[in-house]
């Protein structure tokens, strides 16, 4: 009864517009809401939500209608999601996902039915490389790419050997390995972790001060990082070999790590205090929405996802049947990025800077990170020549 | 050799803390022939207490004292008000509400504390790396979990084996019909024996807080370990428990510590360091498959039915 009310109704709007693809941007967004990892897909929705506040809520002059989706941070449920979003709720964009192996297992069929999808934070080489597609953008960076630059700062900081350990899964092999393809030291060691299963990480910190390394390298996203800064300080490793980190040390992690994160420098494309007008209004207007709460990079990925798309969207009038003319449109990257300068590659992922970043008290006495330099400048990821589209 | 020594200390550290677990769960399933999925969930449960009581009295011990007495009472709620109408049905019956127990603490926990986890800090006087023997320093943390976890082994000991509650436990274990006849409230011993089941796994949820972090969920992972244990020990054994718990944490520990560099004398650097770890894991699944086929009962199995 109620599906042929909207058939009926659906009839009556497509004879009133015939020039239209549909009256609302339909918006599907992919990210965990389940789980110890549910506050990353929160904080971004709650940024995504307030890109569209600052939008209005609507694009090219049509209402926005984002539906969410829980992957429960499982590959399977994040195909299955992203299958319901296209084929029977049939978004016109779909956004999100987290997780480097819930993207590549929902890949192939956002891509077979040409639906725009941009990862708002997952960035495996293999998206950046032989599975790029003109149907796939991306507001986040490539997987290796943070880790580069930490293994870039690491040689201006003359470390001389590190000690790598990571996950193992999709994305901790590109971190390990990126920072491998930077750093001229030698590497000691490498460990991976059962992911995500391995909570204790005492045989790899035994292994790590057994090396005689001079540096650790670790990349832990979410509660691990918690939990392997805690185990670092607790096994007394932290006064004997410094730590450098990607991911590990956020907005959603640092109230856990606390003081345990003071004087691990990390990489980021994205830092809360970076000085341009966008951000300023994001981190405000973040922090006046949802009081409490901090955005992260995960939130300001999000954020730039939503502009991208309304930049496509303004640039076809709507009318989101122009795939080519939006393809053509986002790839100009024309939107104001919280992060500064932004362009895309020939792989659709963006050329951008990356910044060191460092942990230090605000002013609200609230741990806070501070952007300290920046590392590399218009860096782009070591696999866009992988790619076969070519500019 | 010191690296050896060091790294047998973090096997048999997460050993002992998977004991504790593995502990209430034999209890309960071994004595009360009830299967708890829900077991994870009081894990959780007592580091969510710790974190919230350390925070409020602004002590440790205290804190903690507090979180394992709220462990056991929300245990013997718990039995009180859900479990003990399912006694009777069988296993499966007890899966399903235990799973929807685990779905319910969850989301509790969600509404009270928020998705975010907690922190629990140690003292200062437990963050020191300890000297164990010349140029082997540990963590002075850990070394009280072996501690506390050795000690709660002696004690459950000396009760089941030493006391007249131990001894209808050990009864009811095998015999519960009997031991009902002769007029013992077996209403009551049940109760006191899930309550006691329910502060192991708080008192273990408690004692790895400061390790890893408080979050939603954190019981799951682990339970699988110490079902796992407790198939390897026998059911209802505690001693069975003991030595399996020891078992598997050494294989798990030593096996991601070693495995790696066995495996680079046959595969290339890269591929021997992603393929150790899922090696080690599996070996725990081996052991337990081995030991099913060799002695299905279980290495200890306890008194039999």
């Amino acid at each position: 009864m109620k599906k042929a009310f909207w058939l009926a109704g659906a009839t009556v709007l497509a004879l009133a517009q015939p020039a239209s693809a549909g009256d609302t941007i339909k918006i599907g967004f992919v990210s965990t809401f389940s789980g110890p990892t549910a506050v990353i897909g929160n904080d971004m929705r709650n940024s995504f939500e307030l890109a569209l506040d600052h939008l209005g809520r609507k694009m090219g002059g049509k209402p926005v209608e984002v539906i969410y989706e829980d992957d429960g941070q499982k590959p399977d449920v994040g195909k299955q999601k992203t299958e319901k979003l296209i084929q029977s709720d049939k978004v016109d964009f779909i956004a999100g996902y987290i997780w480097s192996n819930v993207l590549l297992a929902s890949l192939k069929t956002a891509v077979d039915s040409k639906t725009f999808l941009i990862s708002a934070n997952a960035g495996p080489s293999q998206l950046a490389g032989e599975l790029c597609s003109p149907y796939v953008f991306s507001t986040s960076w490539q997987n290796d790419q943070t880790p580069q630059a930490v293994g870039t700062y690491m040689n201006q900081k003359g470390v001389k050997s590190v000690f790598l350990i990571g996950p193992n899964y999709a994305a901790g092999k590109d971190m390990l390995a990126g920072v491998k393809s930077t750093f001229k030291g030698q590497v000691v060691g490498e460990e991976y972790t059962v992911w995500p299963s391995q909570l204790d990480f005492s045989a790899e910190l035994t292994k790590a001060k057994n090396s005689k390394a001079e540096s650790i390298f670790v990349f832990y996203p979410g509660a691990a990082g918690v939990q392997f800064l805690n185990q670092y300080a607790q096994a007394g490793i932290k006064a004997q070999i410094p730590l450098y980190t990607a991911f590990t040390i956020d907005e959603l992690s640092l109230p856990l790590q606390k003081e345990n994160a003071l004087g691990v420098p990390g990489a980021q494309q994205w830092v809360n205090d970076l000085p341009n007008a966008e951000n300023k209004k994001f981190v405000e207007d973040y922090r006046k929405k949802y009081t409490g709460l901090r955005p992260t990079f995960y939130g300001a990925q999000s954020y730039d996802a939503a502009n991208l798309i309304n930049s496509a969207v303004i640039a076809v009038k709507g009318d989101t049947s122009k795939k080519d003319e939006m393809k053509a449109e986002m790839e100009k990257a024309n939107f104001k990025s919280v992060r500064g300068p932004f362009k895309y590659g020939n792989n659709h992922i963006p050329i951008q800077n990356f910044y060191l970043q460092d942990v230090v008290k605000d002013a609200d006495g609230q741990l806070s990170l501070k952007t300290v330099a920046t590392i590399v400048k218009d860096d782009q990821d070591r696999f866009a020549d992988k790619c076969p589209m070519k500019k | 050799m010191l690296v050896l020594v060091e790294q047998s200390l973090n096997g048999l550290q997460f050993g002992l803390l998977l004991f504790m677990l593995a502990a209430g769960l034999t209890l309960v399933f071994g004595i009360m022939d009830f299967v708890n999925l829900a077991h994870g969930s009081l894990y959780m449960m007592g580091a969510y207490f710790a974190a919230t009581f350390v925070a409020w009295t602004n002590s440790f011990v205290l804190g903690i004292l507090l979180a394992l007495g709220a462990t056991l009472l929300l245990g013997i709620a718990l039995e009180f008000v859900a479990l003990r109408h399912l006694y009777g049905r069988d296993h499966l019956d007890q899966v399903l509400a235990t799973f929807g127990l685990i779905l319910f603490f969850n989301d509790a926990v969600r509404l009270i504390w928020g998705p975010a986890g907690l922190s629990l800090p140690l003292p200062a006087w437990l963050t020191v790396p300890v000297q164990i023997v010349p140029g082997v320093f540990y963590p002075a943390y850990r070394l009280s979990i072996i501690v506390v976890a050795l000690a709660v082994a002696a004690l459950l000991y000396v009760v089941v084996m030493r006391t007249r509650v131990g001894m209808l436990i050990r009864a009811g274990a095998s015999n519960r019909e009997m031991i009902g006849a002769l007029g013992i409230n077996i209403k009551l011993l049940f109760t006191l024996v899930f309550g006691l089941g329910a502060a192991l796994a708080g008192l273990a949820g408690l004692m790895q807080a400061p390790i890893l972090t408080v979050q939603i969920g954190m019981g799951e992972n682990i339970l699988i370990l110490a079902f796992v244990i407790i198939v390897i020990g026998g059911i209802g054994s505690i001693r069975g428990a003991f030595l399996a718990a020891i078992f598997v944490g050494m294989i798990d520990t030593l096996g991601r510590a070693f495995l790696p560099d066995l495996l680079r004398m046959m595969l290339s650097s890269a591929a021997a360091s992603t393929a150790a770890p899922a090696l080690s894991s599996m070996l725990i699944y081996l052991l337990m498959a081995i030991v099913l086929v060799v002695r299905p009962e279980g290495l200890f199995p306890a008194a039999k039915r």
